[in-house]
């Protein structure tokens, strides 16, 4: 029996296939955060003021609430339909160990909802008329920030899975957990702007990265068991 | 009506039963499920639970297979606590629940491409073969929202062909099946049972298996009281 056992690897990558290919079925699921994002940051020039100053000066901010946002809008369709059809109860009977295919899932997840947004945030970016010389920096914070929002998001998800109605439990859960991410985000932008060194901001970022990646599938198999419960 | 439930216990004379409940006490909304419920399965052996609708059927099923453990008393696998032989028993289990765990937009084969992978190396053979037995063959790769939940339960009968499980827990898995579907199910059960297999079941449909042992969950009394 033993021989045939399927290793990590094989049940991980089987995981990231699969989670992929569903997002790439579900075209709508695929494209709602990245509009999301896009709609959001577009309201801003209109609600607030159009003149270039002005827009430059909030344009950081409003790149990672938007960013913020659009991952939580996300968030849901991580374990909702596997939930409701009974494929996760399959993942939590797996011999494999569960910490890695949530984590598996989070990375999947993220590559669809996470990623196009780091990608588009540039030409946001500048439509916001944000200052020049930072947009690497923009780039960069948003690509070590936008996987912890996702990992910390599935964290509330795994937990509201089981409930009939989440309303905005799942936001009530989550965004506590995502304003240090969002205060570095924004805080190593306008630093890098004044011209300090960008290591010292960045390696906060990092360091939240790899503690949301080692801990955070821990606490989301933990909550996945108690709502399947 | 102080007892809701009474389990009747079934006893087989093996050193090591595969699976040996004991004393298994149960209460979910201040009403007790089961209590002092105690049974052996040995291998080879086909078990029915039996039990009228909320009975705990299914709690029992989830209890056993680790899904549920809001639970008192013990449950051992091949004579070992299973909190102590986690990976042993899953690797040596197969349950397929009410929800077929088939997402609807994924086709046959992508389904059990990724649950056979959970478990076991499957070759692309095997799975065409095992989605043929089942009686899927030219629909490998329709969409699962294009057929009916008789055919998605015939999706995760294949996972029966492919795994290597000794012991495999169905849940109510006649339930959307057409009469040739029960009849090769009940087929599958017995080859299993000859393997030296074993077959935890719940089922409200009249199993026509050699040597089945049955296990009810009592609530006779609470039913006839209310049905006369």
């Amino acid at each position: 029996m033993s021989a045939a056992r399927s290793t990590l690897a094989g049940a991980v990558l089987a995981t990231l296939r699969r989670d992929l290919l569903i997002a790439y079925k579900r075209k709508n699921d695929l494209f709602n955060p990245f509009m999301f994002f896009v709609l959001v940051a577009t309201l801003f020039p209109i609600g607030i003021s159009p003149e270039p100053e002005a827009l430059g000066e909030i344009s950081a901010g409003v790149l990672w609430i938007s960013a913020l946002l659009a991952s939580l809008l996300a968030m849901d369709s991580l374990f909702r339909a596997d939930f409701e059809d009974g494929s996760l109860e399959l993942l939590m009977l797996s011999p494999h160990p569960l910490y890695f295919l949530v984590l598996a899932k989070n990375i999947a997840h993220w590559l669809v909802s996470g990623l196009p947004i780091v990608l588009v945030s540039p030409l946001i970016a500048y439509m916001l008329n944000f200052p020049e010389g930072a947009y690497s920096t923009l780039v960069l914070t948003l690509l070590l920030g936008t996987p912890v929002l996702s990992l910390l998001g599935s964290i509330g998800v795994a937990l509201t899975v089981g409930l009939g109605s989440r309303g905005l439990i799942l936001a009530v859960i989550t965004l506590p957990m995502s304003v240090p991410v969002l205060i570095a985000g924004t805080l190593t932008v306008s630093q890098t702007l004044e011209g300090a060194s960008l290591s010292g901001y960045l390696a906060i970022m990092g360091a939240m990265l790899v503690s949301a990646l080692t801990l955070a599938p821990l606490a989301s198999a933990a909550a996945l068991r108690i709502s399947v419960n | 009506m102080d007892k809701h439930t009474s389990g009747q216990t079934e006893q087989v004379e093996t050193p090591t039963p595969l699976l040996a409940v004991d004393d298994l006490f149960c209460e979910r909304d201040e009403r007790v499920l089961f209590q002092s419920l105690s049974f052996r399965l040995a291998e080879g052996q086909v078990l029915q639970i039996k039990g009228g609708n909320g009975s705990g059927k299914t709690t029992l099923l989830r209890i056993l297979c680790g899904l549920n453990d809001n639970y008192q008393g013990a449950i051992r696998w091949r004579g070992e606590l299973l909190a102590n032989c986690v990976e042993e028993f899953r690797d040596g289990m197969l349950y397929l629940g009410h929800q077929v765990g088939v997402s609807k937009v994924l086709t046959p084969r992508e389904n059990l491409l990724w649950s056979g992978h959970l478990q076991r190396q499957i070759s692309a053979d095997e799975m065409d073969a095992a989605l043929a037995q089942v009686g899927l063959q030219g629909f490998e790769d329709s969409q699962c929202f294009t057929l009916s939940a008789g055919q998605h339960q015939r999706v995760s009968l294949a996972r029966l062909l492919l795994s290597e499980a000794r012991l495999w827990v169905l849940d109510e898995p006649f339930t959307t099946l057409d009469v040739r579907g029960v009849a090769f199910l009940e087929n599958l059960i017995g080859q299993h049972r000859d393997r030296g297999g074993s077959v935890l079941v719940t089922t409200h449909h009249a199993l026509v298996v050699d040597g089945l042992t049955e296990l009810t969950l009592g609530v006779d009394q609470m039913l006839r009281g209310s049905l006369s």
